[in-house]
């Protein structure tokens, strides 16, 4: 079964963000000429903030924010946020894998960036909402 | 200089506690987004069996980043941190992380490899209260980038 699709817009703003409330100050996060000087294509998100994102996804699919018990995801891709209003867009999709009998809900998650996979092996057990 | 393989199975002593605080919670589930009553308010939150507001689920890195300072800023392991990239996360949980919960972690290095000239560190850390219940457990591969 395919869940519905959220997309999640990504700005410059949301990066400092953040990073203050999390407490990665890295500078590949903010500062295109720290970026590019260790050879990315420019500022990116944290890898902890797109996986932040797709969090807030599996909690909305599983219709409560207590509901995950095991969330694993490996960082492929770097997710590109230029420095405009508009930013990038994470798009979260999940297919549901297995329902156990002790009641839990395995997901697959894919989440792309420009139709690209950012993330690998995305995989989120939840347990049933109500 | 290659990561020290002896590393491998070390466990390093318990950080000392972090105590999570109500208006951290709000501010990182702001951060990302996440308008659920139950991570700004303790009523939502008490609502669903919580003793304070619930934390979204990878707040606890926020806990385990700072501890694995441990590990980055030993000099016997050898971590050059400017070459790190965050390869893996898991959050394994035994129940969410509430406001008011102080708890510790514990780190211990679980693999290290070598591929293609890039290596890789595994780490679990294992974060519980200080009175001893188990809360979530975290394990995050770090890769660091060959020299080119």
């Amino acid at each position: 079964m395919e869940l519905p699709t959220q997309t999640f817009r990504v700005t410059r703003a949301d990066l400092v963000h953040y990073a203050g409330a999390s407490g990665d100050f890295n500078p590949i996060h903010w500062s295109d000429r720290f970026a590019t000087k260790v050879g990315l294509p420019g500022v990116i998100a944290h890898g902890m903030f797109t996986m932040a994102l797709v969090g807030r996804a599996v909690t909305t699919w599983a219709g409560s924010p207590d509901a995950v018990v095991d969330f694993g995801v490996r960082f492929t891709r770097p997710v590109v946020v230029p420095d405009d209003d508009a930013g990038t867009e994470i798009v979260v999709t999940a297919v549901v894998r297995e329902v156990t009998e002790a009641g839990l809900t395995r997901l697959d998650v894919t989440a792309t960036c420009h139709g690209e996979k950012v993330l690998s092996q995305a995989r989120a057990t939840v347990r049933r909402a109500g | 200089m290659p990561l020290d393989q002896s590393f491998v199975g070390r466990t390093y002593p318990p950080t000392a506690p972090y105590q999570v605080g109500r208006e951290k919670i709000r501010e990182f589930a702001t951060a990302i987004g996440a308008t659920d009553p139950a991570h700004h308010d303790p009523e939502a939150a008490r609502a669903l069996g919580h003793p304070d507001v619930v934390a979204p689920p990878t707040f606890p890195v926020v806990i385990t980043m700072a501890a694995s300072r441990q590990l980055i800023e030993d000099p016997a392991l050898g971590i050059d941190y400017s070459r790190v990239v965050h390869g893996d996360q898991r959050f394994a949980y035994t129940r969410p992380v509430v406001a008011g919960d102080e708890l510790v972690c514990v780190n211990t290095v679980e693999d290290i490899t070598s591929r293609g000239g890039h290596e890789f560190l595994t780490t679990r850390t294992d974060v519980s209260t200080t009175a001893g219940e188990s809360v979530v457990a975290v394990w995050s591969k770090l890769v660091v980038r060959g020299e080119a």
